[in-house]
């Protein structure tokens, strides 16, 4: 267990050396938010809500989604691929950990990283520009805290997916790029998933997708009703567990059929 | 003549170099392409919800994004020069740049191309022709060129801001992350200028021209009179503001001491 805590320590020191990086970042996050404010409130006009959301609540969505991406989001699926096609998987392998362990744990402490020196500042920031409402409710911020913490596990997963798959096809680069781009759609990022039509929120119930920005975004802009908060977490821990079962299987076949070329 | 040559001669070389890596190709244009239909899928969704924005209907909104994509395209193949700062600056590959016999922004465009951005003006022109027909859009014969002129114009202002800010580079060499920044400004040109509040609305159109990209120029073929001032503009903007960014990086050019060894 040690080592895995000094995993995520190291990658919170390393991330800290180069904290000036996420300055502009935060900028970057933030001028993203601004343009989708201005089309909410373009696409709000005189309606006072859209899909049971006020236009103040969908402020606070779009803010509170692309601060929690800072936290959830990590590149260990870049890092994985490149290891792979470095050859530096075949030391990983014999090393005393479980490689996808030990990638997990550096994803999360760059995201405890992002945490600190990223989403929260960047959500002071935001909020002083925008018209947002946190949430009074000291219950909703435990619920949040919960539900962001299954939202990164469930991103990790993907991304883990996503990595090995670089054991069979050596260059994934586009399948990650894709992977990119679906999530950013079908997680809710852009989007809530209440505003789709519905054949498309039928298909959408069936993906893990709104696991990672829909459900902590609603729960944080009180979108959710108590009992539907329960439900949405309990979905997210399922697909938690559901998850399990296409990486072990898939790392073990990645395991067989790993071919190093030099190292 | 000279520059012409040398165009197609790295046009060609880059087709070599491009075609002999076809699975690569074809994964990087479909992952653009899934970009774009990302946008597109947001349009469509919200529009499931409303009937106008600030007075823009679904079609005109998404003629309008149809357009940027060309000019986008236009800039994202010839001016790929977001990273020019660590390539050329940091790296000290700018010294090699200057012995050549051509003008030194010209060299890195060539060097930089990305054709296969190209392909944006395709779906761009798909998806202006959709909205176009299901507007009942009326084309006078002239309209086709000033298409082209108006997505040339676009294309230049982009190119223009790009150009100023990788100039920042022969100044100062620190690593700065205004270019991510930029290409994220850019995205506010994509819908109409009249969402937003007065001071951004300034600062797209004569700071940062983004808004020449996407929404005047598109006004034009919608037939929005109130816009046809700043639509024709568009040509004249793109050439003023290129021309500037092509006088700061002269001058650049002129501070630039060289970096490694």
């Amino acid at each position: 267990m040690d080592k895995y805590v000094e995993m995520i320590r190291m990658r919170f020191l390393m991330m800290l050396a180069y904290r000036t990086d996420y300055y502009t970042g935060i900028l970057i996050y933030s001028i993203n938010i601004g343009a989708y404010y201005f089309l909410w409130n373009a696409i709000y006009g005189e309606k006072s809500s859209i899909e049971g959301l006020t236009s103040i609540q969908m402020t606070t969505y779009v803010a509170i989604a692309w601060m929690a991406r800072a936290f959830y989001f990590n590149n260990i699926d870049r890092e994985i691929a490149a290891e792979i096609k470095e050859g530096k998987v075949a030391i990983e392998l014999i090393r005393p950990y479980n490689y996808l362990g030990m990638k997990t744990m550096q994803g999360l402490g760059e995201g405890i990283f992002r945490f600190f020196f990223f989403s929260i500042p960047g959500m002071i920031l935001v909020a002083l520009i925008f018209p947002i409402q946190l949430p009074y409710n000291p219950v909703s911020w435990g619920y949040f805290g919960i539900s962001l913490l299954l939202s990164f596990v469930i991103n990790t997963q993907i991304n883990l997916l996503t990595g090995i798959t670089a054991f069979f096809f050596y260059n994934n680069a586009g399948l990650i790029r894709a992977k990119r781009v679906i999530i950013d759609l079908f997680s809710g990022l852009i989007l809530p998933i209440s505003f789709y039509p519905f054949w498309a929120q039928d298909i959408m119930k069936y993906l893990p997708f709104q696991g990672i920005s829909y459900v902590p975004s609603m729960i944080f802009t009180n979108g959710f009703s108590g009992s539907e908060i329960v439900y949405a977490l309990l979905q997210q821990s399922v697909w938690v567990l559901i998850l399990l079962i296409p990486i072990r299987l898939l790392w073990t076949a990645a395991k067989k059929q790993l071919i190093i070329q030099g190292g | 003549m000279f520059y012409v040559t040398m165009f197609f001669q790295y046009m060609s070389q880059y087709m070599k170099t491009r075609l002999e890596y076809r699975a690569d190709l074809i994964v990087e244009m479909i992952s653009d392409f899934l970009n774009q239909a990302v946008n597109l899928v947001f349009i469509l969704v919200v529009f499931g919800h409303t009937q106008f924005l600030s007075g823009w209907s679904r079609d005109e909104i998404i003629f309008i994004y149809g357009f940027f994509l060309i000019p986008f395209a236009l800039f994202s193949s010839f001016f790929n020069i977001w990273d020019f700062n660590e390539r050329y600056i940091v790296k000290g590959e700018m010294d090699r740049i200057l012995t050549r016999p051509i003008h030194s922004l010209f060299q890195v465009i060539l060097e930089r191309m990305e054709l296969e951005s190209l392909f944006g003006v395709v779906t761009g022109l798909v998806i202006v022709v959709y909205a176009g027909s299901s507007l009942d859009l009326a084309i006078n014969w002239y309209d086709p060129f000033l298409f082209i002129l108006f997505a040339i114009g676009g294309a230049l202002a982009y190119a223009a801001i790009f150009i100023a800010i990788a100039s920042i580079g022969f100044w100062s060499d620190a690593k700065t992350s205004i270019m991510p920044m930029m290409y994220n400004i850019g995205n506010y040109g994509r819908y109409p200028v009249d969402i937003y509040n007065k001071v951004i609305r300034f600062l797209l159109t004569w700071v940062l021209p983004f808004a020449f990209v996407g929404v005047y120029p598109a006004a034009y073929f919608l037939g929005k009179k109130e816009w046809y001032a700043f639509s024709f503009a568009t040509p004249l903007i793109g050439i003023i503001f290129f021309t500037l960014s092509i006088f700061i990086w002269n001058r650049g050019i002129r501070k630039y001491r060289g970096a490694g060894n």
